[in-house]
This record gives C-alpha cells, structure tokens and sequence, in this order.
C-alpha cells in the first residue's frame, strides 16, 4: 500500500467508527486503552489527537514510523526512498522459527515492509531527509535492510546537501542476520562520517526504545542529540546489567532524563514540541543564512614619541 | 611458551582417553613384549582420530578453543613481535584501562601502533582487564592512540579478544554505546593503513569498536559474532543450553565470516589450537600481517579502500 492510500484509509476508518452507534466488546476495547504509567481510562481517539501522549501525566506511549512521519512532516510533503528494499536470509537462519517466517509474521503484525522508513519531506517548510524507524517491525531491529535504508538517506543528504533527521526506536541489531547485522554499524558510522565532513547537519532523536547496535552507531552520532521524554536510551539493557553487576539499578536509569543529566544527550523534547524544535534547529545551522560581518576595527597610529 | 600437559576440552575426551590407555600400555611393555602390535595399531588409531577431530571441528569445539585459558592473549603477541614494545597508556581524561593495551613497536621492517584487548590470565589480572571487557574509557585510549599513530603516519593492528562491551551501570553511565560509535565514525576517516586480526573472541560492539579496519584477519578457531552464542541462545531459544544452535545459525567461526565475505584472510594455528605453540603461532600472525601490510601499501586512497569495504556489506532483495 502507498503511503498516501495508507494516510487517506486511515482517515476514512476513523470516520467510520465515530458513525457507528453500538458497540461489542472488541470495539469497545479498541476505543478504550488504560495509561501504561497513570492507569487513567484514555479514549483511543482523544489519544492520537494528543500524539499518543497521555494528557494526564504526559506518559508518551510508543508510536510507529508512519504515525511518526505523518506528524514531522508537512501534509502531503513525504516521498518514500528506496520502499522497495527487502530482506533475504543470508545465513539461512533458524531459531524456534525460520528467520523468512519471522520476517512475514512482522510484516503481518505491522503492515510494514522492514523496520524503517526512509524519505525526504519538509518540516514546516524547510527540505530534510527523514528516518523513522519502527519498533513494531521486529523490534524495530537493524539487519541488512535497515543497514542499507539508513546509509541511502545518509547519502541522499549528502548529494542534496539536506539536514538529515533520524527518529531511532530499536532493540539492537537483529541476530538472525548475525555478522552481517553487526557491520551495519561500521556501514552507518562510516557513512556520517562522510556527512559530518560536509558540515550537513544531522539530528538524532532517541524514542522508547533504542538500545545495542542501534545506540552503539547512528543513534549516537548526532550533531544534535534529542530524546523524547520517558524514552529507555542504553547500549545494554537493564536485566543485563542487574544480572551482570548483581544489584538493582535506579528506577530511571537509562531514561531520557536520566541520559541528559549524565551528559549525553543535548535536550530532552515533548513530542508536541518536536517540529517546531527541529525546525529552529535547522535555521540556527542554515548554510545559506549569512553570519553578520566582522566589523572593521579603526586602526590608530602607533605614537612613536 | 609452550604449554605443558593441558587438560583436555570436552572434544578431546575420546583422544585424551585412548592415549591414557597407549601410556598404560606402553608401561606394560618391557614385561610384556607381546603387546607391541597392539600399541602399534593403536597409535594408528589415534592418529586417525586425532585427524578426524581437529579435521571437524564444530563451532562450539572452535568457540571451547578460542577461549581456552591458555590461549595466548594480546600481550603475548606484542611480547614476541617485538620484546622491546613501549606501552602507552591512558585517555588522558582520568582513567586508563587495563583492558585496552596500546603500544608502539617494530613488527618486521614497519614501525607500527597495536592495539588490543587484554585478558587476565590468573584472577588478579582477569578482575583487573575485567574478563577482557573495556569500558567506555578503553575505547577513548584506543581512538587517542588511533590519532597519535595517523599524525606520525604509523599503520595501526589490532587485536581482539573480547566476549563484547560491559554490561555495567558506570559503563552506561559513562556512555559507552558513544564511544563504540565515535570510534567506528573516526575509524572509517584515518588516513593510515589499519588490520585487525581477531585472536580470540570477536564478541560484537565490543570488537567491532577497534575492528573497522582496512584488512581483517582471524585465526583459524577464532569466533566473531554479532552477540555471544549464550546471549543469543537465551534470547531466541530461551534456553541457555542452545549454545551448540546459536553457535551453528549464527555462523561464527572463521570460515564462515570468510564465505560471508566479512574477512579477508584466516591465520592457521598449530594442531589443536594456538595454546599448543605460543611461539610458532605469534611468528605466523606476524607473518600474516606484514603480508597485508604490504598489500595495503599498493593502494593509492586507505579512507576509501576501507569505505568501500564496509560500505558493501549487507545482503538484500532491492
Ligand atoms: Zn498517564
């Protein structure tokens, strides 16, 4: 499905359901969702008018690429990069499961094609390249594909000289892609680098959650570094670490917050205030915005005597 | 150093056991010279089957292997490349880490900067390179020495042994998924020639933090993955006995990150492993890299040989 027919169905449905009178319990639950941090009784339609973010504690509940995009971006402003790019089982890989089942059972579970989505759109007005990725496509792991996507919108931003914005919500690298899955953060990382020497600016924005190879490459290699609030932002995970070190961690180790207080994150955005945020990012970097002069300074003659 | 008698991997049982029995024969033999064809067969026989078990190995034996307890570790090497090595050490922003060595020495006719993860070999020292985990600290030390041998025009080796980063609350704290990442960012951008040679475990960020490089080498029973088969058999299978499945589905061994077209050369180790001759197998490896060394010499643009390299894999439907 196109992403316009995917935007323009969803509208219809939603129509729909608000014509409808009488409801089973299916429906029902559909409509109703508990705050996953309040408890507080959400109306499902309230929630996504409020970006998913709960208007009672602010809890911002985890979002998918397409809802992601359709908020950045201006309306009708997104076309797709590479859509067609898909993954192969390389290692032929078999766990409980065989990796190409997975690979159709994600597909089903999130309508999506891998776990990114990649393009170029405008940001209330300004021209950028864009990546969100997915957490609902298999745990919005890294294998070839997204390797691959990600390193595209790098070098699109390069050729186009455009700001790159990446949206990263990710479990780490996907293992059943094994060595192939690891070297797509030498991939990434090197493609920056190229980005970096450009002076192209590229804002990285950390959201519930992103963890292991994902936070190890791009994710942390932003010029600018923005994480929603709330969000789980690590290289290795809080079970991991308990079990390694064999004490309990702080409730908010690891969270956005948690992350800026120990320096390594720029700043900590609502997602309402997330365009409007990146858009005045992007004109404090403008290349084709001039800097004042430096003014003349009069010069007086040295005295001799 | 040559190892004296080893106990044997689980592999190794079935040789261990019929040498037990040769021996015992053997003791016998002066009061008893009827048993000479006997024992003459059975060194035949384990010969065979000496041949047969190092001639198959399986993943998980290789994995037993790379990381035997008396695997030489990168310390070793450097000490037999060049005994007169000078260490270098720190950040040079509070802390330096035992885990990460770095070090500048003769290696043939090059003058070059190896660095590489360090394992302990008794508990003191395993505690104090923290089981061969760097922090975030050691991989800031590597990329201040990455810089110090680019200015001087020093090509740069590394060895890894590593089972990965640590999973520690200061190792977060400290950022360390940013200090794997800065490093493959200006690892991808040195302007000298950088070969990796994976020693031991090539256990993934981890590794991969001094393994973007120009040439990549592993020794014959090294393994590098993308997580550590016990990792990946908890996650995937939920049983942490899957060892052996999550070593054979992630194709870890040598060959296979050749096939894959991740390396590009595998270093052979004496028979049974590199712990059976540290000598002979430091002399290889250092033959091995001053071959790529002088291979590397012959291209024009080192940034974009490397690039290119990384730049190709991935496997997928377009
Ligand atoms: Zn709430």
């Amino acid at each position: 499905m196109d992403l316009k027919d995917w935007f323009a169905n969803r509208k219809k449905n939603n129509e729909t359901a608000q014509a409808k009178q009488i409801l089973s319990t299916e429906e029902y639950c559909a409509l109703w969702i508990s705050c996953f941090q309040c408890r507080e009784l959400l109306y499902t339609r309230d929630l996504r008018q409020n970006l998913q973010v709960c208007p009672k504690c602010h809890y911002h509940f985890r979002i998918g690429a397409l809802d992601r995009i359709e908020h950045l971006s201006d309306a009708n402003s997104f076309c797709e990069t590479e859509a067609n790019l898909i993954s192969s089982d390389p290692l032929k890989f078999f766990d409980t499961l065989s990796y190409e089942d997975r690979l159709k059972e994600a597909n089903q579970k999130s309508g999506l094609k891998e776990a990114i989505i990649t393009g170029t759109c405008t940001i209330q007005g300004r021209p950028t390249c864009l990546a969100a990725m997915d957490f609902g496509y298999f745990g919005g792991s890294m294998g070839s594909v997204v390797g691959e996507k990600i390193t595209r919108i790098i070098e699109l931003a390069l050729e186009q000289r455009l700001p790159l914005i990446i949206i990263s919500s990710s479990g780490g690298a996907r293992m059943q892609e094994g060595i192939l899955s690891l070297m797509q953060l030498a991939k990434t990382s090197a493609a920056l680098k190229k980005l970096h020497d450009s002076a192209i600016l590229y804002i990285s924005v950390l959201t519930e959650p992103t963890f292991g190879g994902v936070t190890a490459s791009f994710a942390m290699l932003g010029d600018i570094i923005i994480a929603e609030p709330g969000a789980r932002i690590g290289f290795a995970g809080r079970r991991v670490i308990e079990q390694t070190i064999r004490q309990k961690l702080p409730a908010d180790f690891q969270t956005a917050e948690y992350l800026l207080k120990h320096g390594q994150i720029d700043m900590v955005i609502e997602r309402a205030k997330l365009p409007q945020t990146i858009a005045n990012l992007i004109d404090l970097h403008s290349l084709d915005c001039h800097q004042p002069k430096p003014k003349a300074i009069a010069k007086t003659p040295l005295k001799t005597h | 150093m040559t190892t004296g008698k080893l106990p044997p991997l689980e592999f190794e049982l079935p040789l261990a056991n019929l040498n037990t029995q040769i021996e015992a024969l053997e003791r016998q033999l002066p009061n008893n010279p009827a048993l000479e064809q006997e024992i003459f067969e059975l060194h035949k026989q384990y010969d065979n089957l000496k041949r047969s078990i190092y001639g198959n190995l399986r993943a998980i034996d290789r994995l037993a292997i790379a990381r035997h307890p008396q695997r030489p570790y990168t310390r070793d090497y450097l000490d037999r490349f060049d005994p007169d090595w000078i260490e270098l050490h720190g950040d040079r922003h509070g802390v330096d880490d035992p885990a990460m060595v770095c070090g500048l020495l003769k290696l043939g006719d090059y003058r070059v900067l190896i660095v590489g993860t360090q394992k302990g070999r008794n508990i003191r020292e395993k505690q104090l390179c923290n089981f061969g985990m760097p922090q975030p600290e050691g991989y800031r030390k590597a990329l201040r020495c990455f810089k110090h041998a680019e200015k001087f025009n020093l090509p740069i080796v590394t060895l890894i042994d590593t089972p990965g980063a640590y999973p520690g609350m200061t190792a977060e704290e400290h950022n360390q998924a940013q200090a794997i990442a800065y490093n493959l960012f200006e690892l991808a951008n040195l302007k000298v020639p950088i070969i990796s040679v994976i020693l031991g475990e090539g256990g993934s960020g981890g590794a991969l933090a001094i393994g973007l490089t120009n040439t990549i080498l592993m020794l014959e029973n090294s393994v590098y993955s993308v997580i550590s088969p016990e990792g990946c058999a908890s996650i995937l299978w939920r049983q942490p006995t899957k060892v052996q499945e999550a070593c054979e589905s992630m194709k870890i061994t040598a060959q296979e990150n050749k096939d894959l077209g991740i390396i590009d050369d595998i270093i052979e180790e004496p028979l049974g492993g590199a712990h059976h001759n540290w000598n002979l197998i430091a002399k290889t490896t250092q033959n091995y890299i001053i071959k790529h060394l002088d291979k590397l010499n012959l291209e024009n643009d080192i940034v974009e040989h490397r690039t290119r390299k990384f730049r190709k894999i991935g496997c997928f439907k377009d």
